[in-house]
């Protein structure tokens, strides 16, 4: 009933992320854009596993966190502990500028001429 | 796996550097996948939060330790050259979206999605909105084929919504319906901001 990567148990899910259930940083939300670094992938640490090779494989080109989560069928709350790792290893980089708590004025018209131009 | 080249056409053009998003909520049925679809540049894309049913208080008949599945479907539009828009479809029950940390925080707004055949089905949607955000909703009739006409006012009348939350209707499977949804909540958007710089 639900897709291969959802039967993992939650102490799966606990395992995969080194026992952490919280990412380093809350800069990360499901939309933030990520990219892997130019050099991406080839200073892995020993350690990364086959997700963090996965994470960086599909971001060889800029995709969202939800996105990335949605690809390999894993939660967005355990690719976040992923990304975050892979962010403060250098791997990977936050390709979004900073988010504020509520898009400025700027943006929203922004936003408003791309949708009128759709 | 070899697919993820940089002519992957799920990537986002290399020109992208900003994201924004808008939640797009709804009773069960009423169309949010359908709208985001409409929309989306993307096949429509789902992912999956596991909770215990303890959590939410579902069934407590079939003991605590069950786990439930909480899905949201989303999309994504690229608009002009350098930002990208994000649609997420979300539970309407408020205490869903945390299971997504940062779900809400920076949002454009929340597309509220009805059904003027199960209007009842929005009121637990909207109290809870307006409880617990301060996000700008618009508030989006979907015109299923069935569905009988209503007035946009008799809606507002009906949903007891403030003057100034836009309400919008249309048959949300449309394009152009669908972008007019976003756009009348965008400029419902940036008039509060317009208010609150003038207030402050």
């Amino acid at each position: 009933m639900q897709t291969e990567g959802y039967r993992d148990h939650p102490v799966r899910s606990y395992v995969l992320t080194g026992g952490r259930a919280h990412p380093t940083r809350n800069t990360l939300r499901p939309e933030t854009l990520l990219r892997a670094a130019d050099d991406g992938g080839r200073d892995l640490p020993a350690t990364a596993g086959r997700h963090e090779r996965a994470v960086l494989e599909l971001c060889q080109g800029t995709l969202a966190l939800a996105e990335l989560a949605a690809y390999l069928r894993l939660p967005v709350s355990l690719v976040t502990v992923l990304v975050s790792d892979l962010v403060d290893a250098g791997t990977l980089v936050i390709r979004s500028t900073a988010a504020h708590d509520l898009p400025g004025t700027d943006l929203l018209e922004e936003v408003l001429d791309g949708l009128r131009n759709l | 796996m070899g697919f993820a080249t940089s002519e992957d056409a799920r990537h986002l053009s290399a020109d992208v550097d900003r994201s924004v998003k808008v939640l797009v909520v709804g009773a069960y049925g009423v169309g949010k996948t359908t709208l985001i679809d409409a929309v989306s540049e993307i096949p429509m894309l789902r992912t999956e939060e596991q909770i215990t049913t303890a959590s939410v208080g579902v069934d407590p008949r079939r003991g605590a330790k069950d786990t439930t599945t909480v899905a949201m479907d989303f999309g994504r539009v690229t608009l002009g050259a350098s930002t990208a828009l994000y649609l997420f479809g979300t539970p309407g029950q408020r205490r869903f979206w945390d299971l997504w940390a940062g779900l809400a925080d920076g949002a454009v707004g929340v597309l509220v999605l009805v059904d003027t055949r199960w209007l009842e089905d929005s009121f637990e949607v909207l109290d809870q909105l307006e409880e617990h955000s301060r996000l700008p909703i618009a508030v989006v009739v979907n015109q299923f084929p069935d569905s009988p006409r209503h007035p946009d006012p008799e809606v507002r009348r009906a949903l007891d919504l403030p003057p100034e939350t836009p309400v919008v209707s249309g048959d949300v499977r449309e394009r152009p319906h669908a972008v007019a949804a976003l756009v009348a909540l965008v400029e419902h958007a940036l008039r509060r901001q317009g208010a609150g710089s003038v207030a402050a």
